[in-house]
């Protein structure tokens, strides 16, 4: 056999590099995560973000290049860590809400829903059903939002420019119903525990049929620019690709996980706020590539209009708050009369309501994937802990599986198609 | 067209150099592409379809802080973001402007925590500050107004 000696390994040199490339990790950490060629100089290490346009916010990855070919991609996160879970310990429940607008904030009230679905679990309240089907409906909504900022963004990523602009055009006939329920264009704060902050306004309901008579044709208009676009087509199939065990081993969700053929939503799975009472189809993939992603969330549009369809037609009479008073403030007449109503009012929005002792998860399915809070109280009215399982978060873990061997250019269409915040992500 | 048939015959106008310098700062303003968290996705609204930054000349977003003048800070800035923060806003060439967009980049916002650094005014002067969260596209434009005011009386000496 023929031996080969190996080329010295030049350590003073790679030490020099290693401070070039500023990550706050040892050269032995290092060392372990890039390839022996590395080492001896055969490939290049170079810095991508935090500040980069197709990152999507603050990701930074040190990628390891063979030429223009990605032999290692190694994410760096904490770039845009907040501290949202240990803040939410020192507040009370109602006051983790606006919170957790903030960890994905591209789809809010999917993370309202999630944490309240949480609160509801852990002290055990009823949601009247007009509520659940309103939920049902801004859900869907959030959907499409978290879906369209996305196109927008890795058609514009991968140099469709127009694009963008349309997707931007059509997310303000959202956020024109999002401002109208609740007052923010953004951080709503609408998805309450045990219900809902109010009842929506008549206007809503124009508004929603609206983006249901819109919507459909402005699809076609995306997927004429894209689908058969022979551009697009180069750019995305066979990009990206993972097995359906891969995706499952690292714990992908959503759209991502879908694209590899697996039919595994919570909505589906784990039915929440009577999802179980719509019919629709999870759209799959077969391929797991980053076509087969575009492909199952553009057909989620379509799904998500089918279910708010269903939900405004069938959209039931009554309350939107739980009669529960342990967690339901009194309404604003009772105030003006009764002195009871005006100190539980003054109790329960200063010290907030108490959970009782426990642990529980619950978890919707987000625009991104498996959008889960593990909650747990200890008695007071504030939680002992929270976690967010972040979809973001699990599904850039794979990154370095998906970019492996593929070119630079490749890597920013990866980055789109897995949909990241980077909100979610580091929290 | 329109500008020659209000100055007549004239053809001449007359101005000061730092007037016209000022004004000429203000017409086309690169923003750095620069977005850190959920305000970023409101500064990207307002460059689109519906509030069109570029009626101010704004929509050339340029990713390099070399090419650009004007940092929009969207959002909040971790204690791990703050160097690079501080790297790109050494990188712009003067004269430079800095936006602190949202309640985040301006004071901490909701997040008076370990993380986060309270107000982006710690590491970079900041010539407006955006209040909102996240601020709705028109306060963002109209804290870009209040900027071009500012920029528009700034003397030439400044810049020696
Ligand atoms: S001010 Fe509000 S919207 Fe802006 S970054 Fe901070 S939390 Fe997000």
């Amino acid at each position: 056999m023929l031996t080969q000696t190996p080329t010295p390994v030049n350590e003073e040199a790679l030490k020099v590099r290693v401070e070039d490339v500023q990550l706050d990790i040892t050269f032995e950490q290092l060392k372990r995560l890039v390839s022996p060629r590395a080492l001896t100089g055969e490939t290049m290490l170079m810095n991508m973000g935090p500040q980069h346009p197709s990152t999507h916010g603050v990701l930074r990855l040190l990628l390891e290049l063979d030429g223009e070919t990605i032999v290692n991609c190694i994410p760096d996160i904490g770039y845009l860590h907040t501290g949202i879970e240990k803040t939410a310990e020192s507040k009370t429940y109602l006051k983790v809400i606006p919170l957790t607008d903030r960890t994905d904030y591209l789809a809010p009230m999917s993370n309202n829903m999630a944490f309240c679905g949480a609160v509801e679990k852990l002290v055990g309240i009823e949601v009247p059903l007009r509520a659940q089907y309103l939920r049902v409906i801004l859900l869907e909504l959030t959907r499409m939002n978290s879906h369209l900022v996305w196109l927008g963004t890795h058609a514009l990523d991968i140099g469709a420019m127009s694009v963008f602009l349309y997707c931007m055009r059509e997310r303000e006939m959202i956020l024109d119903i999002y401002e109208a329920v609740s007052g923010a264009r953004m951080m709503s704060s609408y998805i309450r525990p045990g219900g809902l902050w109010r009842d929506v306004p008549t206007v809503f309901f124009d508004l929603v049929r609206r983006v249901l008579d819109v919507f459909p044709k402005r699809l076609i208009e995306y997927e004429k620019l894209l689908t058969k676009n022979p551009m697009w087509k180069d750019r995305t199939v066979g990009i990206g690709k993972i097995s359906a065990q891969d995706a499952i081993a690292w714990g992908m969700t959503g759209p991502c996980l879908r694209a590899t053929g697996v039919k595994y939503d919570v909505r589906k799975a784990y039915p929440y706020s009577s999802y179980d009472h719509f019919d629709f189809d999870i759209p799959t993939g077969t391929n797991g590539d980053v076509f087969d992603r575009y492909k199952c969330r553009m057909e989620e549009f379509n799904q998500s209009l089918k279910i708010i369809r269903q939900a405004l037609d069938r959209l039931p009479p009554g309350p939107v708050m739980t009669s529960d008073r342990k967690v339901a403030p009194p309404p604003k007449h009772e105030i003006a009369y009764s002195m009871e109503s005006l100190i539980h009012h003054f109790k329960l929005w200063t010290e907030g309501f108490k959970a009782p002792e426990g642990e529980v998860y619950f978890a919707v399915e987000s625009g991104k994937g498996e959008y889960g809070v593990l909650l747990s109280g200890d008695g007071s009215s504030k939680p002992r802990r929270v976690h967010f399982r972040a979809p973001s978060f699990h599904n850039l873990q794979p990154i370095n599986e998906l970019a492996r061997g593929h070119l630079l250019a490749d890597l920013v269409a990866i980055i789109g198609s897995i949909d990241i915040v980077l909100g979610d992500v580091d929290r | 067209m329109g500008l020659e048939q209000k100055l007549g015959d004239l053809g001449i106008v007359t101005t000061t150099l730092e007037r016209a310098v000022g004004w000429a700062r203000t017409r086309a303003m690169w923003p750095l592409l620069f977005g850190l968290a959920c305000c970023a996705i409101e500064m990207m609204s307002t460059q689109a379809s519906r509030y069109d930054l570029s009626r101010f000349g704004m929509e050339l977003m340029r990713a390099s802080p070399r090419q650009s003048d004007l940092m929009i800070v969207a959002g909040r800035v971790s204690r791990k973001m703050a160097p690079v923060l501080r790297q790109l806003y050494d990188q712009m060439p003067d004269p430079k402007w800095v936006i602190a967009m949202g309640d985040c980049a301006s004071c901490g916002g909701v997040f008076n925590n370990y993380a986060i650094v309270q107000g982006v005014d710690e590491i970079v002067p900041v010539d407006v500050y955006v209040a909102g969260c996240p601020p709705r596209p028109e306060t963002l434009i109209d804290g870009i107004m209040k900027l071009h005011e500012k920029v528009r009386q700034e003397p030439l000496k400044k810049w020696q």
